[in-house]
C-alpha cells in the first residue's frame, strides 16, 4: 500500500490549509529521535538528526542497511508503525508547521499534495487487484474530489508524462502486467500527481537493472527541475548520489556523521566512515584498484557503543573516541562532520 | 596463457512453457541459447548482464544443477554433460558453486561445522573421518571466520559472515573452479569489499579459477581477468577486462557501461550517456536477427534478419569477440590505471579477516590504531583475545533493524 492514497477518508476534498515556504525553506528536521520498543529492548534507530530542505534542492541521505535512513523518511511521512516505533523527541516542520504535533487528519492532507514518497519495491507498493490507472486516479478523487472520468483522464496524462508508452491503452492494466521499470514510473506518477513540494525517494532504483536505473533517475531529475521540488534521495549507492544530489548527509547508526556539498565530500571526505566507504567501492573507471575494506559491521542499535559509534571499526580511533561522543560540527565552512579528528581526515 | 580447465561449448537451456489442461508445450523460454567460452586455470571470468539474460542459468549449467538442452561442458578434457552417479560426483569435486543469497542458501538447522563439512562427508575419501573437524576449522580460519564458531547456526552470523561460510563450503574439496553467482550483491557496500578481497586472496593462495556472475559492472571489472557480456541468453561481447571496458565494440556493452553511475560528482553531465529505450524483450520470444536490434540505435535492416556471429572484431588496438554487424570501439569512460596506488591504510584496511564482532558494540576496546592489523595477524587467537565474551548469546551478530519495518536492505 502506498501512503499517498488514503482510502480511510473518502470524503476529503481539498486540504483547506495553504503552506507557503519562507525563503524557499520547505522542510526542517530538528534533533529527531526514533526508537523501536521491542520485547528484547529499545533500539535507537535515529539518534538526533537535523537537516533542512529547500525548493529545487536534492539532498541525498546515504547509509547502509540499519543506518536509519529509511526510518528518517518514514518519520517525515508519518508512516512509521507506532508502536513499536516511538518518537521521543524532535521536530519535523513543513513550511514552518510542525508535522509531529499536527492532528492526524490535517497531517493526512499533507501526504500527497505537500510531501510524497516513492518506495523501493513498486510491486509490493502498488495494489495488485486494481488497475494502475485507477490507482493513480484515486489521488485526484480522494484529495481533489475530481469525478471518476476526469480523474482517469488526468491519470492518463500523468502516465504519458512519466513516459509510459501507449498510456491510454494501458491505463486499465494491472501492476503485474508491467515491467519493474514501468511499475516504478507508475509509482512516480502517483507520487507527483498532486504536485508535492517535497518528494522523498527511498532507494527508487535499487531493484532495477542498470539501464533502467539510468532512465528512472533521468526522469526523476527532469521532474524535479520542472516542478522545483525538494528531493530527498535515500540510497546506499555512492554512484547514484554522485550523479544526482546537490548535498549529501552520510548516516551511521542513526546519526549524521557527515554533511556536505557532494563535490566537496567526494574529493575530501571529513569522516573516516565516509572515507572508508569511498575507498571500499570498486570503480568502473579504474583498473588495478586495491579495495580497502572497513572491518566489522554497523553496531547493534540496542547496544550502540559509547563514544563515537564508529569507533570499534575505525582505525584512527583513540581513547577519546571511546569516551566522548563527537558532535556534528563545522570543520571548514559549509562542511559538517562528527569526528574528533575530522581536520586530519579532511586533509589526508 | 595457462591451460583451459573448463570449457562450455554451445550450451543451450530451454525451459518449456506449458499451457492448457493437457499441459502441452506452448513455447520455450530460451534462457541460455548457445554460449561458448573457455576458462583458464587460475583466472577469473566475469559474466555480466541484466536480469533475465541467462547468466545464473549458465552458472547452474556449468555445475550440472540444470541439465543442458544441448551443448557440452568440458572439464579437464572430459565431457561431463552426460555424466551421472559416481562420475558426476567425481566432477563436482572439482567445480563448486557459491550462491547469491546468504540468507537462504544455508540450511538453518545445520551448524556451520555441518554445513562446511557436508562436502567432506559426501566425498569421504578426501579427508579421513577423524580429521574432518580440524579441516573445517582450517577452512573457517582460511575465510576469516573464528574457528571456535564451528558449532553456531547460520542465523547467528551476519550476511557477510554467511557468505564466507558459503565460500568455505565451496572450497572444502579443493576444487579448481568456483562458480560464484552474485556472491556480493546482497551485501552492504562496506562488507562487499571484505568478501571481494577474501575471494582474491583465496584465488592467489589456492590457484582457483572463478566464473564470477554478477550484474554489478564495477565489481566484475575489479575482480575479472576476462569478461563476457550476456544479452537474452547469448554472449554479446567477450574479451579481456580492459578490452571490454575500455574499448567496447558492441552497442549493448556501450549502453550498459554508460548507464553505470560512477562515484565521482565531477563527471556529472560530462559522460557519454546512452539511454536505452524500453525493456529487455522476453526470452520466450526473442527478436529475430540480432537480439539487441529492438533497442539499438545502430540497427539497420540487416540486423533484423541476420544474426551476427560472435567473432573477433577490431577494437582499435587489437581485436576481441563481439556479436555486432557494425562493431566499432567507442570510449565510454576514460580508464585510470591505479595499480600502483596504495590505499591510505590510516582509515581503511585491506586485510581479509572477518571482524564483524567489532561493530556489534561488544568489542573490547584496546589495540587502538592497529586494531585491524593485529586482529588479522593473531588469526585463531584473535577473537578470544579481543572478546572475553565470545560465548555471548546469539543476538550479538543479528541486527535488530533487520526485523524492523524500516529494513532497507537492497533486494538484490
Amino acid at each position: 500500500m502506498t501512503t499517498t492514497q488514503d482510502t480511510t477518508t473518502p470524503k476529503e476534498k481539498t486540504s483547506g490549509v495553504t503552506y507557503t515556504p519562507e525563503d524557499g525553506l520547505l522542510l526542517e528536521v530538528e534533533d529527531l529521535y526514533v526508537e523501536f520498543h521491542t520485547p528484547d529492548g529499545i533500539a535507537t534507530a535515529i539518534n538526533g538528526v537535523s537537516f533542512d530542505l529547500h525548493q529545487g534542492e536534492s539532498l541525498a541521505i546515504l547509509g547502509e542497511s540499519g543506518s536509519g535512513k529509511s526510518v528518517t523518511a518514514q518519520a517525515i511521512m508519518g508512516i512509521l508503525d507506532m508502536p513499536p516505533a516511538v518518537i521521543p523527541g524532535g521536530h519535523i516542520r513543513y513550511c514552518g508547521q510542525d508535522l509531529l504535533s499536527m492532528p492526524e487528519d490535517q497531517r493526512r492532507r499533507t501526504r500527497g499534495p505537500e510531501v510524497s514518497m516513492i518506495f523501493q519495491d513498486a510491486l509490493s507498493s502498488l495494489n495488485p487487484v486494481f488497475p494502475v490507472g485507477w490507482q493513480i486516479a484515486e489521488m485526484f478523487r480522494m484529495h481533489r474530489g475530481v469525478n471518476k472520468s476526469d480523474a482517469l483522464q488526468q491519470a492518463i496524462r500523468l502516465m504519458e508524462r512519466v513516459q509510459i508508452p501507449a498510456a491510454r491503452d494501458r491505463v486499465k492494466a494491472y501492476p503485474h502486467q508491467f515491467s519493474g521499470g514501468m511499475r516504478q514510473r507508475i509509482m512516480i506518477a502517483m507520487a507527483i500527481a498532486l504536485d508535492p513540494a517535497v518528494l522523498i525517494a527511498d532507494e527508487p532504483t535499487t531493484a532495477l537493472d542498470v539501464t533502467v536505473q539510468a532512465q528512472i533517475m533521468a526522469l526523476l531529475e527532469e521532474l524535479q527541475q520542472e516542478r522545483q521540488m525538494g528531493l530527498i534521495l535515500i540510497t546506499h549507492d555512492l554512484g547514484v548520489v554522485a550523479d544526482v544530489a546537490d548535498r549529501i548527509a552520510v548516516m551511521y547508526a542513526g546519526r549524521f556523521v557527515e554533511k556536505a556539498d557532494v563535490v566537496e565530500l567526494y574529493s575530501a571526505p571529513a569522516h573516516p566512515y565516509t572515507r572508508g566507504l569511498l575507498e571500499s567501492i570498486p570503480r568502473l573507471d579504474q583498473k588495478g584498484q586495491t579495495l580497502a575494506a572497513i572491518g566489522g559491521l554497523p553496531p547493534n542499535l540496542m547496544r550502540i557503543p559509547p563514544g563515537c559509534p564508529f569507533n570499534p571499526r575505525c582505525r584512527r580511533a583513540e581513547d577519546v573516541c571511546r569516551r566522548d561522543r563527537p558532535e556534528l560540527r563545522e570543520v571548514v565552512p559549509g562542511r559538517l562532520a562528527a569526528c574528533h579528528f575530522a581536520e586530519e581526515v579532511i586533509n589526508a | 596463457m595457462p591451460e583451459v580447465i573448463l570449457s562450455a561449448q554451445d550450451l543451450v537451456k530451454h525451459y518449456p512453457i506449458r499451457s492448457g489442461v493437457l499441459r502441452r508445450v506452448a513455447g520455450q523460454v530460451k534462457a541460455v541459447d548457445g554460449v561458448s567460452f573457455d576458462l583458464h586455470k587460475g583466472e577469473t571470468l566475469g559474466i555480466v548482464g541484466e536480469s533475465g539474460c541467462g547468466k545464473s542459468t549458465l552458472g547452474r549449467l556449468l555445475m550440472r544443477l540444470e541439465e543442458p538442452t544441448s551443448g557440452k561442458v568440458i572439464f579437464g578434457g572430459e565431457d561431463w554433460s552426460g555424466a551421472s552417479g559416481r562420475k558426476l560426483r567425481q566432477m563436482r569435486r572439482n567445480i563448486q558453486i557459491v550462491f547469491q543469497d546468504p540468507y537462504t542458501s544455508l540450511n538453518p538447522r545445520m551448524t556451520v561445522g555441518d554445513i562446511v563439512g557436508e562436502p567432506l562427508e559426501i566425498h569421504s575419501d578426501v579427508v579421513p573421518k577423524g580429521g574432518r573437524r580440524k579441516r573445517v576449522q582450517e577452512l573457517l580460519d582460511l575465510v576469516g571466520l573464528n574457528p571456535e564458531h564451528i558449532n553456531r547456526y547460520p542465523h547467528q552470523f551476519s550476511g557477510g559472515q554467511r557468505q564466507r561460510i558459503g565460500i568455505a563450503r565451496g572450497i572444502a574439496l579443493n576444487p579448481s573452479v568456483l562458480v560464484c553467482d552474485e556472491p556480493v550483491s546482497a551485501l552492504d557496500v562496506s562488507v562487499q569489499a571484505q568478501v571481494v578481497n577474501l575471494m582474491e586472496k583465496l584465488q592467489d593462495e589456492l590457484g582457483l579459477a572463478y566464473v564470477f556472475i554478477a550484474h554489478d559492472l564495477s565489481v566484475v571489472r575489479h575482480i575479472s581477468d576476462r569478461v563476457g557480456v550476456m544479452y537474452l541468453g547469448r554472449m554479446a561481447e567477450l574479451g579481456e577486462e580492459d578490452e571490454v571496458y575500455s574499448r567496447p565494440t558492441h552497442p549493448y556493452t556501450q549502453a550498459l557501461l554508460s548507464a553505470v553511475p560512477v562515484p565521482d560528482p565531477t563527471l556529472r553531465g560530462k559522460r557519454d550517456q546512452i539511454v536505452l529505450q524500453g525493456d529487455v524483450p522476453s526470452p520466450a520470444n526473442p527478436p529475430s536477427g540480432c537480439r539487441f536490434h529492438t533497442r539499438c540505435w545502430k540497427a539497420q535492416e540487416v540486423c533484423t534478419i541476420d544474426e551476427p556471429e560472435l567473432e573477433m572484431r577490431p577494437d582499435g588496438v587489437g581485436a576481441h569477440l563481439s556479436r555486432c554487424h557494425f562493431a566499432e570501439p567507442r570510449l565510454i569512460l576514460e580508464t585510470v590505471d591505479v595499480s600502483d596506488v596504495e590505499p591510505d591504510t590510516r582509515f581503511a584496511g585491506t586485510e581479509v579477516q572477518d571482524m564483524s564482532d567489532l561493530g556489534s558494540g561488544l568489542g573490547a576496546a584496546g589495540g587502538g590504531e592497529d586494531l585491524g592489523s593485529s586482529a588479522a595477524d593473531a588469526g585463531v587467537e584473535r577473537s578470544s583475545a579481543l572478546h572475553p565474551d565470545t560465548d555471548q548469546a546469539p543476538q550479538d551478530t543479528t541486527r535488530l533493524v533487520d526485523e524492523q519495518p524500516g529494513d532497507d536492505r537492497p533486494t538484490r
